[in-house]
């Protein structure tokens, strides 16, 4: 009895090794467990065995079943994981083939630059601010130490609209000195203020008529050029690296004294001398100063309480040099092969 | 751009021991910025001697020359045919590059080696590249040349140039050669010399030959001084050199010494032919249409703010700009009246500007003359027309003074000094400064008293004298450090945090920022209007095409669009937000977006989306959504925007007022299909919105139904959802289109339009019988209402 289960056993388990496919094993499992299926059949001599040969054949039977069908469903599982298999490879796709084009938009380099200061200048605790483009001749001039027929206007050849008055601001000083007089408690003040400038230039390679300035003015007690100076090492750093050095050349500008032009040493070279530094090892970046007391006073402050910085820089220059542009009409043409979605813009 | 001569220089400060280009260096880093050292010194440009010539064994007009450059014997061939055995010659080595650009190398001419080239002053750059000079063969040096040094030292080009780039303030102290001793002598610690003054004078005085009479306040001083009998010939050939090097024309000695002073003391002065002048000089304001023919032989038409000099009758000189040719030296003069004044600056600065007169002279009136030097320099001219025109000088000096000569005088400290500067200096430092400035002071503890001289109209108040002694003791002496300030929170303030959110937003929904002009041409002002505002113009336009402010970017997107298009890209998406102006200073931001082509594509898989209306729409709905108006904006068509398609276009409205529109453009302006949308941010700004709040999700189950109806075509569907939420109080949720249908069992004129509803109650679970019955009621009352049908 013991041999024809065992020999039984082995008869399935041999069919089970040699089948392939999912019907042929659901065919050994009705052959062995159907109601006419072979280990069907063994159960029923069961109820002929007397009690003490019931519980052994009993064992053995139980024990033949489970390792049958443990041994059926594992094949079942082999066949299905190769038929899965099988499909899957099927549907091998080319992954060599290009993505859908998802774009995102890239800012203009000048908006990604001054975007990128912002960030720097709010951390030190400034207020970005704006002001108008259509401006008084008072705020653009006037109140900054540049009376009408001051010589020093001819630097800035400008665009007026209606009498002298009204004018396309040449500048972004007049936000400062809009924030001064805006200002009554006369208190510190810390402000950048980036905008749009217009100067009747003739656009070329280098002159645009439209250009972006970005200035700033820290008004606090006891500022000093010293404070200037740290203020624009971090700028300097932040901007070409932390290899830069920086220099203050003594410069002039209506309103502030002392004036100072802010130099970095050449980035490209090292200050070494290249063409991008004209062999000069030197770069200027921007003009700054002191507030000059008639500015302050004329905007209500009194240069014996308090005194201030003002700097401020050509954000197309700024771009220029960072970037690599050579020509500035770049930064207005708009040409989407100019891809400058980039984490660094 | 100021040139200066520096062998010039020299007269009025001993500088013969500098090395020029690092005292530029210096002066530089002093405050006066020499843009550029101009020197004649090439590198391997070297005196030469020949020691051989012999035939070329190959060539009928080529020689071999030995050539001693001091550290070596060269084998040179050359071509010339003036060369002879020990004359000196200028040799450029190998690896010299020209001034011409020309750079020497190694060659073999007809197999005989040439180690360098024996030049011509045409290959130098100096004389024209013409058959008659190649003629003349290589450049011969004096005998006495020294072999191996800079040959430019023998052809009288031995002056070194400093361009200097001047700032305005200093504009009157440094273009000229005193003032600028004064910056070099203050550079090395050095001491000012000046020009001999003194002549010769006859016994006739000038007090019996010429009267002068000054009729306005914009004159200050006009001295006036007379020579007789110049001979008129070429000037001396240092006064043509100097000239020529700092960029002036001689002419004659007379016309070449005026010039010469202006450019040693800033004083511009005046030479009138005596015989033509007469015995008189008025100064006064012009009459209004006085007419004067100018030296350059043009008629120019005068005004009551122009100042004149006349004869007593009519006008000789418009004073400060230009002589009158009536009165000009020609080369027949014999009697010179010299005229050195100040006049009033604006007045000339404004006078020379509406003649478009700029000139050498009007430049330095402009900026203010120092009345010491209008003395001197009269008195400088007469010495030097004594010296090299042979004119006889009269006695005495005409002249009317009306300068105030009260000292410039300012108070600075030690403390404020070292405040301002955020440095440490001494009491020590700043005397050292103030005396290398040759600025005049006294000093009590430690607060100076400055007396400014009159040359520097520059400085007048504590803090210029900060910024004087500060450059001289050095900005590199300044150590960084920064403000010790109260913290405080930055950020952008109002509008501006609004404006880059949307500019974020927008790039991030894959828009392009761009950024154009703001001034554009009248013609694309009037486009895309849909409120009439009235346009700023400029006064004086630099062209047509850039000569109104904007109110609109739609045609400057719009010229970008083309621009991409022309270079093959299609797929436009962009914005700008910008401000736009009118009514003389109202101020508007304004969003704008541009789309064209496909949103998102992949092309192999034949899959895009393209930019429409609804994409647009769509953009502009999260855009609303993410500044915080959900719910309160609507979409309703319009017909009313010029150059929008009438068909397509809608206005975007918050709180039922518009803010803006979008749509596409009107196929005549643009065949190609673009859409556009414009938002006022301003309009959106007045609107304010509830800051986000997190509200509790709903716990009950929703039950969705889902209704199709057929309608006319025209009727837009805002419409039926009106209703469809009218109806349905506030279970409904949420209304959804999903389809849109035409086509077989709807007739031409119709449509349909399937709609999900969404009903949900906060406080309880809503029974099916409920939900039905109340979809039932909607149905019944949007098709009763609207007179559509339901869709079967």
């Amino acid at each position: 009895m013991k041999e024809k289960v065992n020999e039984l056993k082995q008869e399935v388990l041999k069919k089970i090794e040699n089948i392939n496919d999912l019907n042929s094993l659901q065919n050994i499992k009705t052959e062995y467990f159907g109601k006419k299926g072979k280990i069907t059949e063994l159960s029923s001599i069961l109820k002929e065995l007397d009690a003490s040969q019931k519980k052994e054949f009993g064992m053995l039977l139980n024990e033949i079943k489970t390792y049958v069908t443990s041994s059926i469903d594992s094949k079942q599982k082999e066949i299905e994981n190769r038929i899965l298999d099988e499909k899957l490879e099927k549907e091998r796709i080319d992954v060599t083939l290009p993505g859908t084009v998802i774009k995102n938009g890239s800012p203009n380099m000048l908006e990604g630059l001054i975007e990128d200061l912002e960030e720097l200048f709010i951390g030190l605790g400034y207020d970005v601010v704006e002001g108008p483009e259509v401006e008084k001749d008072l705020y653009n001039f006037e109140l900054l130490n540049l009376p009408k027929g001051h010589p020093a206007r001819d630097a800035q050849d400008t665009f007026y609209i209606k009498n002298d008055e009204i004018l396309l601001r040449s500048q972004t000083s007049p936000v400062q000195v809009r924030t001064m007089l805006e200002n009554t408690e006369k208190s510190p003040i810390r402000i950048i203020c980036p905008g749009k400038t217009y100067r009747r230039d003739d656009d070329d390679a280098t002159h645009s008529h439209q250009f972006t300035q970005m200035e700033g003015l820290l008004i606090d007690k006891n500022i000093s050029l010293a404070d200037l100076k740290g203020t624009f090492d971090i700028i300097a750093k932040h901007l070409f690296g932390d290899k830069v050095e920086t220099r203050f050349r003594s410069s002039f500008y209506p309103f502030t004294e002392p004036s100072v032009e802010l130099d970095v040493s050449c980035f490209n070279c090292g200050g070494k001398g290249c063409n991008i530094c004209k062999n000069t090892g030197w770069i200027t970046v921007g003009g700054a100063g002191m507030v000059h007391p008639k500015v302050l006073t004329n905007c209500g402050y009194d240069p014996d309480l308090m005194s201030g910085f003002a700097f401020g820089f050509g954000v197309e220059r700024l771009a220029m040099l960072k970037y690599g542009v050579t020509d500035v009409r770049t930064f207005y043409t708009n040409d989407l092969r100019v891809n400058s979605d980039r984490k660094d813009v | 751009m100021m040139r200066i001569s520096t062998s010039w220089l020299n007269d009025y400060v001993d500088i013969s021991d500098e090395d020029l280009k690092e005292l530029a260096g210096k002066i530089t880093n002093a405050g006066v910025n020499v843009e550029t050292v101009e020197e004649y010194n090439t590198p391997n440009l070297v005196v030469g001697q020949i020691l051989e010539i012999e035939d070329h064994p190959d060539s009928d007009h080529l020689h071999v020359c030995k050539v001693d450059v001091k550290d070596e014997i060269l084998q040179i061939i050359c071509g010339a045919n003036n060369l002879e055995k020990n004359m000196k010659v200028i040799v450029s080595k190998i690896g010299c590059v020209l001034p011409t650009g020309i750079e020497i190398k190694k060659s073999t001419m007809r197999g005989v080696e040439s180690c360098g080239m024996m030049c011509a002053l045409s290959e130098l750059g100096l004389e024209e590249d013409n058959e008659e000079n190649h003629a003349k063969g290589i450049c011969k040096l004096p005998d006495d040349a020294l072999i191996g040094s800079n040959p430019y030292n023998y052809l009288g080009l031995d002056d070194t140039i400093y361009n200097l780039d001047l700032n305005p303030n200093r504009e009157a102290d440094c273009t000229n050669h005193i003032g600028f001793a004064y910056e070099t002598a203050a550079a090395l610690g050095k001491k000012v010399e000046m020009p001999v003054t003194k002549c010769h004078p006859i016994k006739d005085s000038v007090l019996s030959e010429l009267e002068v009479d000054v009729l306005t306040d914009n004159c200050t001083m006009y001295n006036a001084r007379k020579v007789k009998n110049v001979v008129i010939k070429e000037s001396p050939d240092f006064i043509k050199e100097r000239l020529t090097n700092c960029g002036m024309r001689p002419i004659n000695n007379v016309v070449d010494i005026s010039n010469y002073i202006m450019l040693e003391y800033g004083q511009p002065l005046h030479f009138f032919d005596a015989d033509k002048l007469g015995k008189s000089i008025v100064v006064r304001m012009a009459l209004n249409g006085e007419k004067i023919v100018t030296l350059d032989n043009q008629e120019r038409i005068l005004t009551t703010d122009d100042i004149v000099i006349t004869d007593g009758e009519k006008p000789v000189c418009i004073a400060g700009v230009m002589g009158g040719i009536n009165s000009g030296i020609d080369e027949n003069t014999k009697d010179v009246v010299i005229e050195s004044a100040i006049f009033d600056p604006l007045k000339i600065r404004y006078t020379s500007i509406r003649l478009d007169l700029k000139s050498e002279a009007s430049r330095r009136y402009e900026h203010g003359l120092n009345y010491e030097y209008t003395m001197e320099a009269i008195d400088r001219a007469c010495y030097l027309l004594e010296k090299y025109a042979d004119a006889e000088v009269l006695l005495d000096t005409i002249t009317y003074d009306n300068v105030d000569k009260t000292p410039k005088v300012a108070k600075v400290t030690l403390s404020k000094i070292n405040s301002l500067l955020g440095v440490d200096m001494t009491l020590e430092d700043a005397k050292k400064s103030l005396n290398n400035l040759q600025f005049p002071y006294e000093l009590k503890g430690e607060e100076f008293t400055v007396t400014i001289p009159n040359r520097r109209n520059d400085v007048a108040m504590r803090e210029d004298l900060v910024e004087e002694v500060g450059r001289l003791y050095g900005y590199n002496h300044i150590t960084s450090k920064l403000p010790r300030l109260e913290d405080k929170k930055g950020g952008y303030r109002e509008s501006v945090r609004l404006r880059k959110c949307i500019s974020k937003r927008l790039r991030s929904l894959g828009l392009n920022e761009t950024r154009t002009y703001t001034l554009i041409s009248p013609e694309m002002d009037g486009m895309f209007a849909y409120e009439k505002h009235e346009t700023i113009k400029l006064l004086k336009p630099l062209s047509s095409d850039k000569s109104v402010v904007r109110q609109t970017l739609i045609p400057s997107l719009l010229n970008v669009a083309e621009y991409n298009f022309a270079r093959n890209m299609d797929d436009v998406n962009i914005y700008e937000i910008s401000n736009v102006y009118y009514d003389t200073d109202k101020e508007e931001t304004k969003i704008t977006i541009l789309m064209s082509g496909n949103y998102i594509y992949n092309m192999w898989q034949n899959e895009k989306i393209k930019s429409d209306f609804y994409v647009l729409k769509g953009i502009i709905t999260n855009l609303l959504d993410y500044l915080g108006y959900e719910g309160r904006y609507s979409f309703t068509s319009t017909k009313d925007i010029n150059d929008m398609h009438p068909g397509a276009t809608a206005l975007i409205n918050v709180d039922n007022r518009p803010v803006g529109f979008l749509g596409r453009i009107h196929p005549k302006i643009n065949k190609r299909e673009i859409y556009i949308a414009e938002i006022s941010m301003s309009k959106l700004e007045e609107k304010k919105t509830r800051s986000y709040k997190f509200k509790e999700l709903n716990k009950f189950p929703s039950i969705v139904k889902d209704v199709a109806f057929v309608m006319p075509l025209e009727m837009e569907s805002s419409t039926v959802e009106k209703e469809i939420k009218r109806s349905a109080g506030k279970l409904l949720k949420k209304v959804q289109v999903f389809d849109l249908y035409r086509g077989e069992n709807i007739s031409e004129d119709e449509k349909s339009l399937a709609y999900s509803l969404t009903f949900m109650d906060d406080n309880r679970t809503l029974t099916s019988d409920e939900v039905n019955e109340l979809f039932n009621k909607i149905i019944k009352d949007v098709c009763d209402k609207l007179k559509i049908k339901i869709r079967n």
